[in-house]
């Protein structure tokens, strides 16, 4: 018979160890997927988590692929330690990107230093209006944020859709789904010669570092994680919940949506209707996984940008469909969920007590 | 009554069960016989309430046996327990407020039945035993009083052998005391056994044959109450003579800190209780107690005083002059307001987070915050002088505020508030599951801060503390407060006729009637 | 198309729209009337969808499919139980994780099948009454799961509102520490709730992939888990609203594909039409949120909070 016992002390040990037991147990987990799928279980481990770091190119990529998985899990951080729940970056990037694309395309003639950050500025306020409406249908009729910032993602997605074939769609684009490629004003400046790694890394560094001042050392950090710890509390000691809720979805969304700008003008150079990556959805278990501070947040868009990388060369090399990180990433937060009960309770196994 | 032959209904030896960080129960002896009302005596944290868990199948003993009517058993589940015979009345009662009273009942009885035919069983038992309950009303719609008829009357349709009252007066009035007893006279009289959970050493010299001591989760001492005085059972309980608060004469007269004047506001709650015309002023240099029995709209006057219900208008409360009514608990903090708020845990503090982070909670006017950043030296220096000054046994600055017991948290958010000369302080509840030595000190602060010139409200459903603290005395009923009158110009007896709504110049409404 | 047939086709298509709403949304009634707030639905749904079409296919049964369905969310539903009831990790975060996962794992999963189609499952005529004019059609001539929809909402009206079993249920999710007191196996009871809640989002999700449209395709599921919980929320907890609500969505849905048939000329983009079950879903929890008290008095009171028996 197993059963819980609630620990004097939160275990500070379980606390560092959990994630790592999580990792460990999903890196286990995909030898048995591996296994399952009629691979070898190490050539898979090799390709899927190994041969992306190969190089210093390969490293680059890492990067490039975390910078938006920083951005957004810093803004969401923010809101899931008041408890607002912002499921909604995914639309909240599209939106910001969307606002940087219309800045690009629209602006003629601008140098790159007034444009990139005219696209920045963009791209946060793009995001934090689409998060906005999250916030408004909050505070005033108490509408869960969790559906209705989902279904926006929905929406977004649709906007997206109808701009890229319709109003911008690129004349001499063949018909495709895709906007003109930006001009070179518009495009992040490389940070390393050679590879695709971006500016973004430094706006991702910055974010994280805000981030962490905000939450821990700020007074209105302070407020929001009381919040989240007891509303009554909050209540009592006169911090508003709605500034509260404003707070979390503007930085999910503002964050977002440079993540969204980052993108197209970046890697992509463009907008499509294939702009997103779930970085939306992924960054929420990267927040999580990061147990919601910065320096776990880097940490896990590290290891997740990974797990990206490690299914598109998955897809390459072993025939498996990329959509297999998102089953790793699953995984990950589900073992983070589970370990994470360790820290505040003890397993007893015996015949009752 | 009972013969010296007969075996003990209930018998527990060497009881003793162990949690992670504390001995609850250390080696508890108790004999029960039937017929008997036996008391179970001792302060907030003795291990009363784990011992009944025990008893009643809810938790399980570490080491130690169980006899019942003779018999070593093991009591797995509360469905077990009952199966033998053992009813339990909760301090919390067990109840579901959006189900009707029968299906409330129905829920606990094992057998199902046609409801129609469980009302009238209902009907009958209550009637018998004098607790008079409509089987047809939905529970959120009943008054404390007739919840707890209900908490019995469900107990007494399983002809319990044994009866477990955990704490049943802290939510009666003193008439309502008296007919309770009435009604466990007459089931002890039948052979029941009644375990009667207590801290109250007057009822207990009424009601019970016998008293088992606990201090700190062992037996220490065993009586016969109706033999010994309320000091002595004291000493038994707490381990030394209870301090007296050293009242001083009541300064009173002063400026009017807190004035409420025609306060009326619906509760947001849908079950809660609606304030009706409340007035009420309170002076520096005087301590003003509400009484009143629970559920009665203390939690709503207090969310008005406090700020964190905000009203309408402006007008209703005024703090230190100040026409406050719409303002949050922030801007009446600045007016010089200090709260103690009835929960210690996830509203007076935040139990994860340590004791330093908890002062900035109000304190974060107080020079603790520069520049939008928090200064952790001065949060912390505040925090040391709060917890050396209240004498608050925890493991430092550092430590969470879920770790310390009820009665060292409550020292430490009194002290939060005291430490910042409040004009006006508000206490609710303010020694609520505290033992004895800490509440004895939070007493003597509230007077110490009233001998001050500091006004102070008390909002509490202890009688004898209001009497023992308190200038002045008013009582809340349905929403509506009493005139104030000075405590040494009434009793306990009068003040709990008013606490069932009825004072003078009261509207008796049917329903004011009954409590 | 003239006007009759018109409106047949429409209430037809809205019933049929509506079919997996009002299976998901059942379920997940039950779970959180238990007291459990299970986010996982749409990650449910898309491994039920995966689960069954692949069974169907295999074994040329829609029957088998929909069985897949039902046990391959009940397998989802057991895990997130283990996790919120057994481990009392966050309810928001594993459901979260687990629509995550679960849309993850049936794309992955879901791959080898996608240009792979299924026959078409015919509908069950119920002689004479589907010949009624106008409606016999849509409620008389559908496919049995349509049936089954009905027959689940009845059972489930039944069982909480009739049954000591739902009253039981009702008492568990309203004050569990109460009901342990009482001395009902809370977490037995919510685990049983939770099974039964996966096992139906299962079946709708097998629906979409087996009945409605008899192919795979990523992402299929396109929302339709978080509109059921929305639907649960906009229903205030009780059964007969999510079969309206089922049906209201049923026919926002379907709307762009009348738009076109009809031959109605409006110059609307056809994603402005597929968005409109996404605004229809905000707008209804906005309208049914707006009076706090509404909500406080309808929805489980222990909804999403973890229950700790301290023994």
């Amino acid at each position: 018979m197993l059963s819980f016992e609630a620990r004097a002390e939160p275990s500070v040990r379980m606390r560092y160890l959990a994630p790592l037991l999580a990792v460990a147990l999903t890196l286990l987990g995909g030898l048995v997927i591996f296994a399952a799928l009629g691979k070898n279980p190490v050539e898979g481990f090799r390709v899927f988590f190994v041969s992306p770091l190969k190089d210093g190119y390969g490293v680059a990529e890492l990067l490039l692929k975390a910078t938006p998985l920083m951005l957004i899990a810093v803004g969401l951080a923010v809101g899931f330690r008041a408890n607002v729940w912002n499921i909604g970056a995914e639309g909240q990037y599209i939106a910001g990107a969307i606002a940087a694309s219309g800045v690009a395309l629209h602006v003629d003639g601008a140098s790159s230093y007034t444009l990139l950050p005219a696209m920045v500025v963009a791209g946060a306020v793009g995001g934090a209006l689409w998060a906005a409406i999250v916030a408004v249908l909050k505070t005033h009729f108490n509408a869960n944020e969790i559906l209705v910032s989902l279904m926006l993602v929905y929406v977004a997605q649709l906007v997206v859709s109808w701009i890229v074939h319709g109003p911008w769609r690129d004349p001499e684009g063949f018909n495709f789904p895709q906007t003109k490629m930006f001009d070179e004003a518009a495009i992040l400046p490389l940070l390393v010669a050679g590879t695709r790694l971006n500016a973004a890394l430094v706006i991702a560094f910055a974010a994280l570092v805000g981030g962490y001042l905000f939450l821990e050392r700020s007074f209105a950090g302070f407020r929001m994680r009381v919040a989240g710890q007891a509303a009554a509390a909050a209540r009592y000691a006169g911090f508003s919940s709605a500034r509260t809720v404003w707070t979390g979805l503007l930085a999910g969304g503002a964050l977002a949506g440079i993540a969204g700008m980052s993108e197209v003008a970046g890697p992509m150079g463009q907008l499509t209707d294939h702009v997103s990556n779930n970085y939306g959805f992924a960054a929420i278990i990267v927040a999580f996984v990061g147990r919601l501070n910065a320096i776990g947040i880097l940490f896990a868009s590290l290891l997740m940008a990974l797990l990206y990388l490690g299914g598109e060369q998955a897809q390459q090399y072993l025939n498996l469909p990329s959509s297999i990180s998102m089953v790793f990433q699953g995984m990950l937060l589900f073992f983070l969920l589970g370990a994470d009960v360790f820290v505040y309770y003890r397993l007893r196994i015996g015949a009752g007590n | 009554m009972t013969t010296k032959a007969a075996a003990p209904r209930l018998q527990l030896r060497g009881i003793r069960k162990v949690y992670p960080s504390v001995v609850a129960n250390d080696g508890i002896d108790l004999t029960v016989m039937p017929g008997e009302i036996h008391a179970v005596l001792g302060e907030n944290g003795a291990g009363k309430s784990t011992l009944m868990k025990i008893i009643y199948g809810a938790a399980h003993p570490t080491e130690g046996e169980i006899f019942w009517e003779g018999q070593p058993v093991r009591i797995l589940s509360p469905t077990q327990a009952r199966a033998l015979g053992i009813g339990m009345v909760f301090q919390h009662f067990a109840l579901f407020e959006t189900l009707t009273v029968v299906e409330n009942v129905a829920l606990a009885l094992a057998e199902s039945g046609k409801l129609a035919d469980l009302s009238t069983r209902i009907e009958e038992v209550s009637r018998r035993y004098g607790l008079p309950v409509d089987p047809r009303r939905l529970v959120h719609s009943l008054s404390v009083g007739e919840r707890q008829r209900v908490e019995i009357t469900r107990c007494l349709l399983q002809a319990p052998k044994l009866l477990i009252m955990d704490e049943p007066t802290s939510v009666l009035t003193p008439q309502a005391v008296r007919k309770l007893f009435e009604t466990l006279r007459q089931l002890a009289a039948e052979g029941c056994s009644v375990l009667y959970i207590s801290h109250k050493l007057d009822e207990i010299r009424d009601l019970c044959h016998s008293a088992t001591v606990l201090r700190a989760g062992k037996v220490t001492g065993q009586c016969t109450p109706a033999n010994e005085s309320p000091k002595s059972m004291a000493r038994m309980m707490i381990g030394k003579d209870l301090t007296v608060c050293q009242h001083g004469a009541p300064a009173g007269g002063g400026e009017v800190r807190l004035r409420l004047s025609g306060l009326s506001h619906a509760s947001d709650d849908p079950f809660g209780t609606d304030l009706r015309d409340v007035h009420l002023d309170v002076h520096a240099g005087e301590i003003v107690g509400i009484a009143g029995v629970s559920g009665n709209g203390q939690a709503e006057l207090l969310y008005a005083i406090s700020g964190e219900e905000p009203l309408a208008e402006k007008f209703p409360v005024q703090v230190c002059g100040v026409e406050a009514g719409r303002f949050g608990p922030a801007p009446r903090r600045e007016l010089g307001m200090g709260f103690v708020p009835e929960e210690r845990l996830g509203r007076g503090a935040v139990p994860r987070f340590s004791l330093a982070e908890n002062a900035l909670l109000t304190t974060h006017r107080a020079g603790m915050v520069k520049h939008g950043f928090i200064d952790f030296g001065a949060m912390q220096a505040f925090s040391k002088r709060c917890i050396e000054r209240f004498d608050v046994r925890c493991g430092g600055t550092q430590a969470e505020a879920r770790s310390l017991s009820g009665g060292n948290l409550q020292k430490y958010i009194v002290g939060r508030e005291v430490l910042q000369n409040p004009k006006l302080l508000v206490a609710a509840q303010p020694t609520w599951g505290v033992d004895v030595g800490a509440a004895a000190f939070i007493r003597q602060s509230l007077i110490d801060l009233r001998n001050a010139g500091t006004a102070v409200l008390v909002i509490s459903e202890e009688l004898d503390e209001l009497f023992e603290i308190c200038d002045r005395i008013a009582v809340i009923a349905k929403g509506r407060l009493s005139i104030a009158k000075p405590v040494a110009e009434t009793n306990v007896e009068e003040i709990g006729v008013w606490m069932s709504g009825l004072w003078p110049g009261a509207d008796v409404t049917p329903e004011a009637a009954h409590a | 198309m003239d006007a009759t047939s018109l409106i047949t086709s429409i209430l037809f298509a809205t019933i049929v729209a509506g079919t997996p709403l009002i299976i998901t949304a059942l379920g997940e009634l039950v779970v959180e009337r238990s007291g459990v707030l299970n986010l996982g639905a749409e990650g449910i749904m898309a491994v039920g969808a995966v689960a069954g079409f692949a069974a169907a296919h295999q074994s040329g049964s829609p029957w088998l499919g929909a069985l897949a369905g039902m046990a391959a969310g009940a397998a989802m539903s057991l895990l997130f139980a283990v996790l919120v009831l057994t481990l009392t990790a966050n309810q928001v975060a594993s459901g979260l994780a687990l629509s995550i996962f679960g849309v993850g794992l049936s794309a992955f999963v879901g791959k080898p099948y996608e240009s792979v189609a299924l026959p078409a499952v015919p509908v069950l005529r119920i002689p004479l009454l589907a010949d009624i004019p106008l409606i016999g059609g849509p409620l008389f001539a559908q496919q049995a799961l349509v049936y089954f929809s009905w027959f689940l909402f009845a059972a489930i009206a039944w069982f909480l509102y009739r049954s000591r079993a739902g009253l039981v249920t009702r008492a568990v999710g309203e004050s569990p520490s109460s009901a342990h007191a009482v001395g009902y196996r809370v977490i037995r009871i919510r685990y049983a709730a939770t099974v039964f809640g996966g096992a139906m989002a299962g079946i709708g999700g097998a629906f979409l992939s087996v009945f409605y449209t008899p192919l795979w395709v990523e992402g299929m599921v396109a929302g339709r888990g978080w509109i059921a919980l929305a639907l649960v929320v906009f229903a205030t907890w009780r059964p007969l609203r999510v079969l309206i609500g089922a049906y209201l969505f049923g026919g926002v849905m379907i709307a762009q594909l009348f738009v076109q048939g009809s031959g109605l000329q409006i110059d609307v983009p056809a994603q402005f039409l597929s968005s409109l079950p996404y605004l229809a879903t905000i707008i209804v929890l906005v309208a049914i949120s707006r009076n706090p008290n509404k909500i406080r008095l309808n929805s489980p009171i222990s909804l999403g909070q973890p229950y700790r028996p301290d023994a």
